[in-house]
């Protein structure tokens, strides 16, 4: 088949190819979706900021994010702390979507990038590259921690009446990791990996 | 022999993981097609696309009304009971003059989630009846549906904080209502209606008229 040759993931129009300067983002002629992107150097940076990420990812879940003080009472929050809340209140379901999307999906994006991209750094393929890197965009899709950020903000209006609010280390690490991995996100150039597989 | 004509059209599809192009076999039904490069399963169109819309959707419009109706919170403070829907945690923040915290909560918690429901509709019924009209902005509209729509888990994950922060304090307590479990499922079912829908379709309405 053609190799010069996609089709539009948005409306399957057969098209050549379009030349895309580096850092430029490849569009549909006929729908104007994102082809694909030119990443220069992508491999490396990416690697970067997982491995950056990692450590964010740790100080983020071991520290709290919030605490409150009411009268004598702090009570401190860690985002393990408040899954286990909410299961703790028999929510099974949504304690486990929480955990999915801020902490299990997002810890998820970052080792699979460091499989993919570790090897890949030094000229390797590791095995099973294929559905590691189909797994990671499904993982990037359910990757909330942006909306969980804007409930950390809302929280804290909300209770500012009630009680003193202070923000704890592991917030500061969440806000620096969900730029990081969007970062990541940019520079991830999964068409290099392709390339190197070739067909079988 | 590019140009106007989908891949579908000339038997062929792309990858939708690695877009490698395909040639789809004659009888594609019958055979599943997996990509040499990736290994992906190949679906020229997604499979039954417009019945799991529908199903998604439905199950989504009838979660709504719980989600909206029924508490997202029980505060009890010094012994009185306060029940809080997603509605009324609004006006609260509008009523205390924290307009701007009770705008993004309805955006994110009411307009968003019905914006998506509707649009998805729309794009279902318009390809249910072959409709030409504006291809370009109802698959501009598919895209923003596809970015929108998790900023209205926000709710839960405040619920989610202020279970943790607020327990086993002498003052108040606060519990989990059943809107927020609703509200999560609308989120995750529109989600999976938009994962569902396959805008190719769109298209495919217009190059079957040509
Ligand atoms: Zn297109």
């Amino acid at each position: 088949m053609n190799a010069s040759l996609i089709a539009c993931p948005d409306c399957d129009l057969l098209q050549h190819k379009p030349l895309v300067p580096p850092g430029g983002v490849a569009r549909c002629r006929r729908c104007g979706a994102g082809l694909y992107r030119r990443v220069p150097g992508g491999v490396d940076r990416t690697l970067a900021l997982a491995l950056a990420g990692l450590v964010l990812f740790a100080v983020a879940n071991l520290f709290p994010l919030l605490s409150v003080r009411l009268g004598e009472d702090l009570v401190s929050a860690t985002l393990a702390a408040a899954v286990k809340a909410l299961w703790d209140q028999g929510e099974l379901a949504l304690a486990g979507l929480v955990a999915g999307t801020c902490i299990v999906a997002p810890l998820l994006v970052l080792l699979s990038i460091l499989y993919v991209f570790a090897p890949l750094h030094f000229g390797r393929l590791p095995p099973a590259v294929a559905p590691v890197v189909r797994s990671l965009h499904a993982f990037q899709a359910w990757n909330m921690m942006e909306v969980f950020l804007l409930g950390i903000l809302v929280t804290v209006v909300k209770l500012a009446k009630m009680a003193t609010i202070l923000p704890g280390p592991g917030v500061v690490a969440f806000f620096m990791l969900i730029f990081l991995l969007a970062a990541a996100a940019t520079a991830m150039d999964t068409e290099a990996v392709w390339a190197r597989i070739g067909i079988r | 022999m590019t140009g106007t004509h989908s891949a579908l059209r000339l038997g062929l599809a792309g990858c939708h993981s690695c877009q490698l192009l395909l040639r789809v076999p004659a009888r594609v039904r019958s055979s599943t097609l997996r990509c040499p490069r990736c290994g992906a399963v190949v679906h020229p169109r997604k499979p039954r696309s417009l019945s799991r819309t529908w199903a998604l959707l439905l199950a989504a419009y009838v979660f709504y009304v719980p989600a909206m109706v029924l508490p997202i919170t029980r505060i009890t403070t010094l012994g009185r009971l306060q029940e809080d829907t997603i509605m009324s945690g609004v006006v609260y923040f509008f009523q205390s003059g924290e307009w701007p915290i009770g705008l993004v909560i309805f955006v994110a918690s009411v307009f968003v989630p019905v914006l998506k429901l509707l649009i998805l509709s729309l794009l279902a019924v318009s390809v249910q009846w072959r409709s030409q009209w504006r291809p370009r902005d109802r698959t501009r509209l598919y895209r923003i549906t596809e970015m929108v729509g998790h900023w209205s888990m926000v709710d839960v994950y405040v619920v989610t904080l202020l279970v943790a922060l607020v327990k086993a304090g002498a003052l108040a307590s606060i519990e989990v209502g059943p809107a927020a479990f609703y509200f999560a499922s609308v989120v995750v079912l529109t989600i999976l209606a938009a994962n569902a829908f396959d805008p190719r379709l769109i298209w495919d309405a217009l190059e079957e008229a040509a």
